[in-house]
């Protein structure tokens, strides 16, 4: 049989066509299926600069774990005990949370006292700028999130941070730690070997309308205080016009979000 | 054609051995496996979206959930008959499909895939 190159372009070009539009069809029909919408929960807190203010003298020891133990219990912290640790929130001692503050003849009360730290959400996050993936970023109300899903394990974060308010994943949560025990809060996810864990300001609480973890644990003796910067109206910005607070390190420029009275 | 005979033997063999990963595979892996419901979903009648539409884009769903909700704080899902659910591998999906090892797991082994997933969502216990 003989064909023409005419009719062969033809009947060519008429099967592409063809081809085309039941690929059209198809990718139409999917478009068609994936028009759902998200939006996020009408309950969810909102804010524009979420901040905690830590009032220390109505943190006792006993207090002080409280919304340690809350904190590590509701995000799956483990617990190694060892130089490999994870930590959301945490203490120390005055003289390495305020360096250059302190002086021969402090208050013993503060002296001695174990100040409660966690990630200050700082308004000019050095450990976002760093992160090469965006798997740590900010939020529009303040809060520096993280994206465990992203997280290459790079650390970059951890050097960025002068805080120490990051923690990395030396080995999998789950075939250590969590070996022969639950992780005790089965509605979160636990973190796998080789990322970075941070506090998350509880994220996951303020969207459905819950108070941060560390601050319910507290809540009757209201030593952290939780609200946004920017309205000021709220709780927290309230007590900062009474009262007078510092933040760790402002030298550096970070502008941290958690206050403390001292 | 010269040496017929061994040009299309040559050929035969070639066919044979390029096609030798799909026939192995064909004979090895058997049937699709049939992924069985918990009663909970069975009750649901349907899933979040059409059937279909899941068996076949559950991972870019997946996908889309962790972004809104994580990266854009949009933790509901109006699905395209107006439904609302919580947007959540763990406690929404999971919720349902409670029988992970007769669920996701007998077409993820059957497909050689290995979704990361559970490394750090917790799976369902099942009662064996
Ligand atoms: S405290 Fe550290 S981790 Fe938290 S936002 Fe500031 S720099 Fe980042
Ligand atoms: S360790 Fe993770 S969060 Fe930190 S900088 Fe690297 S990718 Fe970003
Ligand atoms: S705000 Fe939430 S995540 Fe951060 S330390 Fe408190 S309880 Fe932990």
């Amino acid at each position: 049989m003989e064909r023409s190159r005419r009719s062969f372009l033809k009947i060519l070009g008429i099967s592409t066509l063809g081809l085309g539009t039941l690929s059209a069809v198809d990718l139409l029909a999917k478009a068609e299926m994936g028009k759902a919408e998200y939006s996020p929960n009408p309950k969810g807190m909102t804010g524009k600069r979420w901040a905690l203010v830590v009032d220390v003298k109505k943190l006792d020891e006993e207090t002080t774990q409280k919304a340690i133990e809350a904190c590590h219990l509701i995000h799956n912290v483990p617990d190694y005990g060892d130089e490999e640790e994870i930590k959301w929130i945490w203490t120390d001692k005055y003289e390495h949370v305020f360096p250059g503050q302190e002086h021969a003849y402090l208050a013993e009360e503060i002296e001695e006292k174990p100040f409660l730290l966690l990630c200050n959400h700082c308004s000019n996050p050095p450990c976002v700028r760093v992160c090469p993936t965006q798997a740590t970023w900010q939020r529009g109300d303040g809060i520096v999130m993280m994206d465990q899903h992203r997280c290459i394990g790079c650390r970059y974060c951890m050097a960025a941070c002068p805080f120490g308010a990051r923690s990395f994943n030396w080995k999998d949560p789950r075939t250590t730690y969590f070996k022969d025990k639950e992780p005790p809060n089965p509605k979160y996810p636990t973190r796998t070997k080789g990322v970075v864990e941070k506090c998350n300001l509880c994220a996951e609480r303020l969207a459905v309308g819950e108070m941060p973890a560390c601050v319910e644990a507290v809540k009757d003796s209201k030593a952290i205080v939780f609200g946004d910067l920017e309205d000021p109206h709220s709780e927290a910005r309230e007590l900062l016009h009474e009262r007078f607070a510092i933040r760790r390190r402002p030298e550096l420029g970070t502008s941290p979000n958690v206050y403390y009275i001292v | 054609m010269y040496n017929k005979g061994l040009v299309i033997t040559g050929i035969v063999i070639f066919v044979v051995f390029f096609t030798s990963p799909f026939l192995i595979g064909l004979v090895k892996s058997g049937p699709p496996p049939e992924p069985e419901l918990s009663p909970k979903a069975k009750l649901a009648k349907q899933c979040v979206e059409a059937k279909e539409y899941m068996v076949e884009s559950h991972m870019q769903m997946l996908n889309d959930w962790r972004n809104e909700a994580i990266r854009e704080g949009k933790r509901i899902y109006v699905a395209t008959d107006g439904k609302e659910y919580t947007v959540s591998l763990q406690n929404t999906c999971m919720d349902c499909h409670s029988n992970k090892s007769k669920f996701c797991d007998q077409c993820h082994n059957y497909a050689e895939v290995n979704p990361y997933c559970w490394e750090c969502h917790i799976e369902p216990k099942e009662k064996l």
